[in-house]
C-alpha cells in the first residue's frame, strides 16, 4: 500500500521508511511559529521548568499579530514578554511592529514555508501552510514550549480524506466559497483528527493565495492538517518568496495511497456562499440569505487578507460608497504597501472604508472593529461562533471578499455578481 | 463526589469556553472568572472544585488557545466528559495533565445536577443520582504517561535531565 503526502512527510520527519494512520510518532520539527497570545505562556512554562532554551534560533519564526499594536496594558505585557524572550535567544526571524503581520499570511510571504517540511504553530489556523505540500498543524502552548525547547513533538499519524475539486469556478465564486461549501457538506467535525487532501482541476487553476484560503479553514472541519500537492504554481510562488533556504523536497501521494473517504465537488456549480451564525458549517448560497441587514463589513484576516483578496474587494468598491462601517485590514506590511502602491487605498478611502494596520484584530473580537449587542457583521474571516467578533449577542456572517464588498455597498447580504 | 454540569450541546467551542476578549492575560485565576460565560453566565458561580462539565460532540473546537483548558481547570473542574473532543483541546488537556473522558452517550446517561463518582484508573463512572454504573475507555497509555508525569513538560524535563 502506498502513502499520502502527509504520511510521507511524517515518515521523513521521524526517519522511518513508512508510517500508517494511527501510529504514534516523535517527529522532528522544521519550523515553529510563535505569536503574541500563545507564546508568552509557553515561555513562562519553560522558565518555570528551568528549560529556558531554544532548539534552533533559526527555525523559530516570531510575529506578534493578534493584538498588535498593543490594544491595552495587558496585551502590551504579552508583547513585552515575547520581545524579551526573542531578543534573549537571538531569534533570527523575529518580525517586530512595522514588519509583523498576521502569521499565516506572513510566513509564506516571507519565505518560511517549504514543501516537505513539518511546521507547527501555536495557532489553530497553522494548517494554512499545507497549501505548500508541507505538514502543518496547530498546537497549544505546552506543545509549543516542548517544540521550542526540543524541536520534537509527538503526533498520531492522521488518516487522509481526499477532496477532489472538479470543474472550474464560475464568475463571482472564489476559493472561500469552495471551502464554505465543503464545510457545509461535511460539518465542523467532518474531518476531525484527519488530514484533508485537496486535489482536482479547479484547484490547479487557483493561485497560492486562493489555495491558502482553502487550507486555512480545514480546522473549521476539525482537521489536523490540510495538504495540497506541489505544482508549477507552487514552484513559482516559492521561487519568488524563499530567501535563506531555497532547497526543499517534494512529496506526492502514491496512486495506491489509502484514503478513508473521497469526496467530489463540482466547483462549476458552487454559488457565492455565506456561513450563517454561529457555525462555519452553516453555509448557504447567497440566494438563500440575500437582503439580510448588516451593520459592519470586515475584509481581512489569515483567511482573506492577502493582496488578491483586497484587489477583488477594491474592484467591486471602486467608484462607489459603502452603506455600513467597512474595515479593511491588509494582513501584512508587504500587502499593506502593495495595496497602497496599486492605488487600492484610494479606492477604499473614496468608498468610505477605514484601512487598518496588519493585525488579527476584530476577527477574534480583539479590537479594531468589535461588535455591539445585536449587531451583524459580514466578514471574510473564518469563524462565526457566538461572541467571536464581540458581544455574545452579535452575529458574524462568513463570506468571500467579493460578497463582503458587495454587501458593504448595500448594507445587506448581497450577491457579488450584481457588481461584476 | 463530583456534581455534573451538563450542556446538551455539540461543538462547544473555545470562544465559548474562554472568549478572546480575555486572552490578553494567561493568568488562570483571571481566565477562570470568565469560563463559559457566553454559554452560561452562572457557570463560574455554580461550579465547585472537583465538579465536572458534561457535553456533546466536538467539545473544544476552534482555537488552539490552551487558555480554554486553564480556564476550565482553574474554575474547578476535575474533568470534562464529552461525546467527543476537538483535536487541539484534547491534546492540550493531556499536555496539562488534565484527564478528559470521551463517552459516546455522555448526555444521555448523565443529567444536569447528577452526582458522580469517577474512577479514572478503572474507567468507571458511578452515577449516584441515577443509580447506574457507566464504563468508559481509559485514555491510551501514551496519554496516561503524560498525565501521570503531571503534563508534557514534566515528562520532557525528566527526559532531558
Amino acid at each position: 500500500m502506498g502513502m499520502t503526502i502527509t504520511e510521507k512527510i511524517l515518515a521523513k520527519a521521524t526517519a522511518k521508511e513508512k508510517v500508517t494512520p494511527g501510529q504514534l510518532i516523535d517527529a522532528n520539527i522544521d519550523i515553529v511559529m510563535c505569536h503574541d497570545v500563545t507564546t508568552p505562556p509557553a515561555i513562562s512554562m519553560l522558565q518555570e521548568k528551568g528549560l529556558d532554551k531554544v532548539f534552533d534560533r533559526e527555525k523559530i519564526v516570531v510575529t506578534p499579530d493578534h493584538f498588535q499594536p498593543a490594544k491595552d496594558i495587558k496585551s502590551a505585557e504579552l508583547h513585552k514578554r515575547l520581545d524579551e524572550w526573542a531578543r534573549r535567544h537571538k531569534i533570527k526571524h523575529y518580525y517586530k511592529l512595522g514588519r509583523a503581520g498576521v502569521c499565516h499570511a506572513l510566513l509564506p510571504e516571507q519565505g518560511h514555508i517549504r514543501p516537505g517540511e513539518v511546521i507547527v504553530g501555536a495557532d489553530s489556523h497553522t494548517c494554512t501552510y499545507g497549501a505548500f505540500a508541507a505538514f502543518a498543524t496547530g498546537i497549544g502552548s505546552t506543545d509549543l514550549a516542548a517544540a521550542i525547547a526540543t524541536g520534537r513533538l509527538w503526533f498520531k499519524v492522521p488518516a487522509s480524506m481526499k477532496f477532489v475539486l472538479n470543474g472550474s469556478l464560475s464568475p463571482g465564486a472564489y476559493s472561500k466559497d469552495v471551502i464554505l461549501a465543503i464545510i457545509a457538506r461535511i460539518g465542523v467535525d467532518g474531518a476531525l483528527y484527519k488530514a484533508m487532501e485537496f486535489t482536482g482541476p479547479a484547484l490547479a487553476e487557483m493561485s497560492m493565495e486562493a489555495r491558502m484560503t482553502i487550507t486555512n479553514m480545514a480546522i473549521e472541519a476539525g482537521a489536523k492538517n490540510a495538504i495540497i500537492g506541489f505544482d508549477d504554481i507552487t514552484k513559482k510562488y516559492l521561487d519568488e518568496h524563499l530567501k535563506d533556504k531555497t532547497d526543499y523536497t517534494v512529496y506526492e501521494s502514491d496512486k495506491d495511497a489509502e484514503y478513508m473517504s473521497v469526496e467530489e465537488f463540482d466547483c462549476s456549480a458552487i454559488q457565492p456562499m455565506v456561513a450563517l451564525p454561529s457555525l462555519p458549517s452553516n453555509g448557504v448560497p447567497i440566494g438563500e440569505c440575500a437582503g439580510k441587514q448588516m451593520d459592519q463589513a470586515y475584509i481581512g484576516s489569515c483567511t482573506n487578507g492577502r493582496i488578491e483578496d483586497l484587489r477583488i474587494a477594491a474592484k467591486i468598491l471602486k467608484g462607489k460608497t459603502v452603506a455600513i462601517r467597512t474595515i479593511v485590514v491588509p494582513a501584512t506590511p508587504t500587502i499593506w504597501k502593495q495595496a497602497k502602491d496599486e492605488g487600492l487605498f484610494d479606492i477604499f478611502y473614496d468608498a468610505g472604508c477605514v484601512i487598518a494596520a496588519p493585525t488579527c484584530g476584530a476577527c477574534l473580537g480583539g479590537f479594531m472593529g468589535v461588535l455591539a449587542a445585536g449587531e451583524r457583521c459580514v466578514s471574510t474571516t473564518n469563524r462565526n461562533f457566538v461572541g467571536r467578533m464581540g458581544h455574545p449577542k452579535s452575529e458574524v456572517y462568513l463570506a468571500s471578499p467579493a460578497t463582503t464588498a458587495a454587501s458593504a455597498l448595500e448594507g445587506k447580504l448581497t450577491d457579488p455578481r450584481k457588481y461584476m | 463526589m463530583s456534581k455534573a454540569y451538563v450542556y446538551k450541546r455539540d461543538h462547544i467551542n473555545t470562544d465559548e469556553i474562554i472568549p478572546a476578549r480575555y486572552l490578553n492575560t494567561d493568568d488562570p485565576t483571571e481566565l477562570a472568572k470568565h469560563c463559559l460565560e457566553d454559554l452560561d453566565p452562572d457557570f463560574v458561580k455554580k461550579i465547585k472544585k472537583g465538579d465536572c462539565v458534561v457535553a456533546g460532540e466536538d467539545f473544544g473546537c476552534g482555537s488552539s488557545r490552551e487558555h480554554a483548558v486553564w480556564a476550565i481547570t482553574a474554575a474547578g473542574a476535575q474533568t470534562v466528559i464529552a461525546k467527543s473532543f476537538a483535536r487541539i483541546f484534547y491534546r492540550n488537556a493531556i499536555n496539562n495533565g488534565f484527564y478528559v473522558i470521551e463517552l459516546p452517550d455522555a448526555t444521555e446517561k448523565i443529567t444536569d445536577g447528577d452526582t458522580l463518582e469517577i474512577n479514572f484508573k478503572n474507567g468507571l463512572i458511578k452515577n449516584k443520582t441515577a443509580g447506574i454504573n457507566i464504563k468508559f475507555a481509559p485514555l491510551p497509555d501514551f496519554a496516561l504517561e503524560i498525565i501521570e508525569a503531571g503534563g508534557l513538560l514534566n515528562k520532557i524535563t525528566k527526559k532531558i535531565r
